[in-house]
């Protein structure tokens, strides 16, 4: 077997030509799905016998956690693949998947709290699970900030794919020291309903919201990496070519 | 660092280069000689040993003027207040951590020695830990007596300190290391280091309230132990790692 796939694969260039294919059907599935959970899950599912209404903010707020932590190990894992590999592309990746991740982040913290308020009460409580979310934020915004600080791209890309790596590494140990903390601190009368127990007429809208989200996410870091590739290579000939085919002549 | 230090650093390298199997003794030798030199450095710079002690001392004696000086209040919140303040005291010392020797070029020579640069790195953390670290630490029982810490905690709050310090002085290193060649990383450096200080500040603040609830304290210093070791493995090679982009830059 050649290497080849996984050295065009570094192009920029041709990553970009590549998806430009792809990118409809991506979208259109993306769409696709989460229409269909949304409106199931919003119209169709049953009522929750103690929550009412209100427990429907699931079908939101458990993809985006999902997918804020999945993002976060893409994003180290796309640095990892720059830095072992140098691959120009990897580092793009891991760029655009920062924002991403931290929007959606944000998106499962909000809901939350949202939910919070008729359920528990308060839009805040400084859960253990709330709490590891809110520091995987603040570790977003970090990756964020130092790669944007340096004023040379490469120092930007490696550094950030560094910081992202110890990120993962401290991951596991944040999330099991909240778990201790809370147990320590607070008694464990805030029970979420425990996902192994819903019912199969909740769960399958879920499961749609959260294929949906997936491939959501697949969208927009490809759409993101895209408009990155461009602001990167907008020297090259390539680009001019794309943008101003008549310049050529 | 002065020119020097370097030198001998590197001629202890040189000169046991050609024995086959000296690799041991010949990156010890160099590890004493950059520790000596930066203790010596350390204790002749006195501002940098006792801007940080003052500050730790002057913001908790804020504390009480904001919030309140009722002792059981204080009583309740010491530990807490004096581990974070422990934590911002160690962050704040660190951004100069490797600022001097990298703008007079001396971080450069030691990247360019034959040797992993993890035994610079690591002399450096233990001699900042010697001057910022054990201090607070060794001063926590009488701020703790001024806030009203129960006497139980006096103990358990010097020695979670003295070990969690060490952590915080190892992790803090990598964000110092990533941030050397930006001009201004106060903030930055801040922003990307604290969400990794958590599982430090949640085991040493929950240390103190053990023993202060008349608990074992065993295990959670014992686990302040385990981070330790773990950091002293692995954030000098990350921090080293972070060195040689920040030259590349």
């Amino acid at each position: 077997m050649s290497w080849q796939w996984f050295h065009r694969l570094g192009s920029p260039r041709w990553f970009y030509q590549k998806t430009s294919a792809w990118l409809p059907w991506l979208g259109a599935a993306s769409v696709l799905l989460l229409s269909v959970g949304i409106v199931w899950g919003l119209g169709f599912a049953p009522q929750d016998a103690k929550q009412g209404n209100s427990y429907r903010i699931i079908y939101i707020h458990v993809p985006a956690a999902f997918l804020a932590l999945a993002g976060y190990y893409i994003m180290a894992f796309c640095g990892a693949i720059g830095l072992i590999w140098k691959m120009k592309l990897s580092f793009v990746v891991m760029r655009a998947a920062a924002p991403i991740g931290a929007a959606l982040t944000f998106i499962s913290l909000f809901t939350g709290a949202i939910w919070g308020k008729p359920t528990w009460g308060t839009y805040w409580v400084w859960d253990a699970r709330i709490t590891s979310m809110l520091i995987l934020f603040f570790l977003y915004l970090g990756v964020m900030a130092l790669s944007g600080a340096f004023s040379r791209e490469q120092s930007g890309d490696k550094a950030s794919a560094l910081l992202a790596l110890v990120g993962t590494v401290n991951i596991p140990i944040i999330y099991k020291s909240v778990d201790w903390w809370f147990t320590l601190h607070q008694p464990a009368t805030l029970k979420l309903t425990e996902a192994s127990t819903i019912d199969p007429s909740m769960f399958y809208p879920l499961i749609t919201m959260i294929a949906g989200f997936y491939l959501f996410y697949a969208w927009v870091l490809t759409l993101h990496t895209r408009s990155l590739i461009l602001q990167r290579e907008w020297r090259t000939q390539w680009v001019r070519e794309l943008f101003a085919p008549a310049a050529r002549a | 660092m002065r020119a020097e230090s370097v030198k001998q650093y590197s001629g202890a390298g040189e000169s046991n280069l050609g024995a086959e199997g000296a690799a041991a003794p010949l990156r010890v030798a160099g590890f004493y000689t950059l520790f000596r030199t930066e203790l010596t450095l350390a204790v002749r710079r006195r501002s940098d040993i006792v801007n940080p002690l003052l500050f730790f001392v002057t913001v908790l004696a804020m504390m009480p003027l904001g919030i309140g000086p009722e002792p059981e209040m204080l009583a309740r919140m010491a530990a807490g207040l004096i581990w974070v303040m422990a934590l911002l005291a160690t962050l704040l010392s660190q951004e100069s951590l490797f600022r001097g020797d990298y703008e007079d070029g001396s971080l450069e020579q030691l990247a360019l020695q034959p040797q992993p640069l993890y035994f610079p790195v690591l002399a450096k953390v233990l001699v900042h830990w010697l001057v910022t670290g054990l201090p607070l630490a060794l001063l926590s029982p009488l701020l703790g007596m001024m806030l009203n810490l129960g006497e139980a905690g006096y103990w358990p709050l010097f020695v979670s300190l003295a070990l969690g310090t060490a952590s915080l002085s190892l992790i803090g290193a990598v964000g110092a290391a990533l941030t050397v060649a930006l001009r201004r990383p106060g903030l930055l450096l801040a922003l990307i280091i604290m969400p990794l200080y958590v599982p430090v500040l949640i085991f040493g603040t929950g240390t103190v309230q053990a023993a202060l609830d008349g608990y074992s304290y065993g295990p959670q210093m014992a686990i302040l132990g385990a981070i330790l070791a773990a950091a002293a493995a692995l954030a000098p090679l990350a921090a080293a790692g972070a060195i040689r982009i920040s030259l590349e830059n």
